[in-house]
């Protein structure tokens, strides 16, 4: 489609490519915070709540069944092992929710980007917002969650503040392409696709709630290419203290990759479907 | 009580088509509501299989964690069909594709309506269930022929969990109303002995647990597939049976007022 007549001749300041200010993204993070503002208590119930009850169902309810047999996890018990998971695992499913539906919604069904690139606010701007934003929502959930895990005694080494981070580069490793990738689809319907082959599938398998060592050999190395494998590796390393440098760096290379790959397609995919 | 429901009228028919003929255009979304439930079996089942122990079966025989998982996501399964359709699909149809108000305009009532909805979430329950109950038989996961008893109550669930559905969608007043959907249905999933047994929990909160629409489902299906049949499972039966009803009155008394000029 080619620009309409309405779109103004002149450059405006979001059509600088590749260059991202601070100011207009911040407009956008704005925005979102708004209209969060508006509507907390339902996602701040289970924000807060659900760590606890998954802690206690997987992590004492189950844990127990587990500990009982034996002494899997060098003594740590299945709590200590499975806390870390659950962590990287709630954020990248925060994650991927929060990345896919919403898009559709600012560009489709409210329209709320499209209103957004009328002020001085280029693609480019509501992309970087948008996506901040939900790191923002995902350093919220993660202290909520490390709270409930330290509480519940999940967290045996005092590094274990670090899983906040690593969780948040986690879910924005997913949060980045997906939101790209969210911006070129006309119906929501590949979401719930992506939702059910992708992250399910993810959440399930890359070492959260069992070592991936009892994996099949090539569904070993397909979980290897997960984000969520090593965000989980990443908190699991800071909360159980045993993280060496040069794995932590090679799992947060990964991420930060998966990241800057997807902040790389979103700043093609938003400002095409938002000159439409 | 639910034949009646269902009493297969034109206008039911009617909506079940209009809902198939939909659900044919995107079947791959179709096909994927069966994944998930197999993906918690395959994953979470073998992976703790080898950490948990042999857990007891409500026939008292001790079988493997994967035996134990397996009943419990058959009704996992059905609720979450149910509750899906009926909260989330049907929300959007009601609040944004505006399908029930072209509907009104057809010769379809409110009646047809909420039987139609709830026709269409069932047939999807069984159809997964069918899928789900080869899946653990072909896993070796099943004790006795009974366990064919399992489809119609994964169908008895989703009644269950859609009337109660449909009766709570009509009071969504947007899509972040929707987190209080998981706000309930995850302690559920989570505390409704799916993934250990309730006499791990202290016996006053077991008791409490028992009240479980979910667990009451759970404990029906393990009961069916271990070929376990007692007397005491009509309970779980009256009470999935008794809010299945309730939950379908309070929608139609509500969609009346709502869609109704």
């Amino acid at each position: 489609m080619t620009q309409g007549p309405e779109k103004p001749a002149v450059r405006r300041r979001g059509d600088r490519a590749g260059v991202v200010a601070v100011r207009p993204v911040l407009a956008q993070v704005e925005r979102e915070a708004r209209v969060w503002a508006r509507m907390w208590r339902g996602t701040t119930l289970t924000g807060v709540a659900l760590p606890w009850l998954v802690l206690a169902a997987m992590g004492l309810g189950l844990g127990g069944m587990v500990d009982q047999r034996g002494d899997a996890f060098a003594g740590l018990g299945y709590l200590v092992f499975v806390a870390p998971g659950l962590l990287a695992g709630a954020a990248v499913q925060f994650a991927a929710g929060a990345a896919t539906w919403p898009v559709m919604g600012g560009m489709k069904w409210t329209g709320s980007f499209h209103a957004a690139t009328a002020t001085p606010l280029a693609p480019m701007d509501v992309y970087g917002g948008f996506v901040l934003w939900i790191g923002i929502r995902l350093a919220m959930n993660a202290v909520a969650f490390l709270v409930a895990a330290v509480l519940l005694g999940a967290v045996p080494s005092a590094w274990g503040v670090l899983a906040v981070p690593a969780a948040v580069l986690g879910g924005l490793a997913v949060a980045t392409p997906l939101a790209a990738f969210a911006a070129t689809q006309d119906s929501d319907q590949s979401f719930e696709l992506v939702e059910r082959l992708v992250v399910v599938p993810m959440f399930l398998l890359s070492g959260t709630f069992f070592p991936v060592d009892q994996l099949p050999g090539a569904l070993r190395l397909l979980v290897g290419v997960a984000p969520l494998w090593h965000a989980v590796e990443l908190c699991r390393g800071a909360t159980t203290g045993s993280l060496g440098v040069l794995a932590g760096a090679g799992h947060t290379t990964v991420l930060a990759g998966y990241l800057a790959l997807g902040a790389w397609w979103g700043a093609r995919t938003f400002p095409r479907r938002l000159a439409a | 009580m639910i034949t009646n429901l269902l009493a297969a009228d034109r206008g039911v028919l009617r909506v079940l088509e209009r809902n198939a003929r939909a659900n044919l255009r995107m079947w791959p979304l179709f096909l994927s509501g069966l994944v998930e439930p197999l993906l918690y079996l395959l994953s979470i089942g073998v992976g703790l299989t080898a950490l948990v122990g042999p857990v007891s079966a409500p026939d008292g025989r001790a079988v493997s964690y994967e035996e134990f998982l397996a009943p419990a996501m058959l009704a996992v399964s059905a609720m979450n069909t149910a509750v899906i359709n009926t909260t989330f699909v049907f929300f959007h149809k009601f609040k944004y594709a505006g399908t029930f108000d072209a509907m009104l305009t057809t010769p379809l009532d409110v009646r047809d309506m909420v039987r139609g909805e709830l026709a269409w979430a069932l047939a999807c329950t069984t159809a997964y269930a069918c899928v789900f109950l080869a899946t653990m038989a072909a896993m070796g996961l099943t004790g006795s022929a009974w366990c064919v008893l399992a489809v119609p109550a994964a169908t008895l669930i989703g009644f269950a969990f859609a009337g109660a559905g449909l009766g709570l969608a009509t009071f969504m007043r947007s899509y972040v109303d929707f987190d209080y959907v998981h706000v309930v249905v995850t302690p559920l999933f989570l505390f409704s002995a799916t993934f250990f047994p309730i006499d791990r929990y202290p016996s006053l909160l077991a008791q409490l647990l028992r009240l479980s629409p979910l667990y009451q489902g759970i404990a029906l299906q393990r009961a069916l597939v271990a070929g376990h049949l007692t007397p005491g499972l009509l309970i779980h039966v009256g009470f999935l049976t008794l809010m299945g009803w309730l939950g379908l009155r309070l929608a139609s008394r509500r969609l009346r007022l709502l869609l109704q000029p």
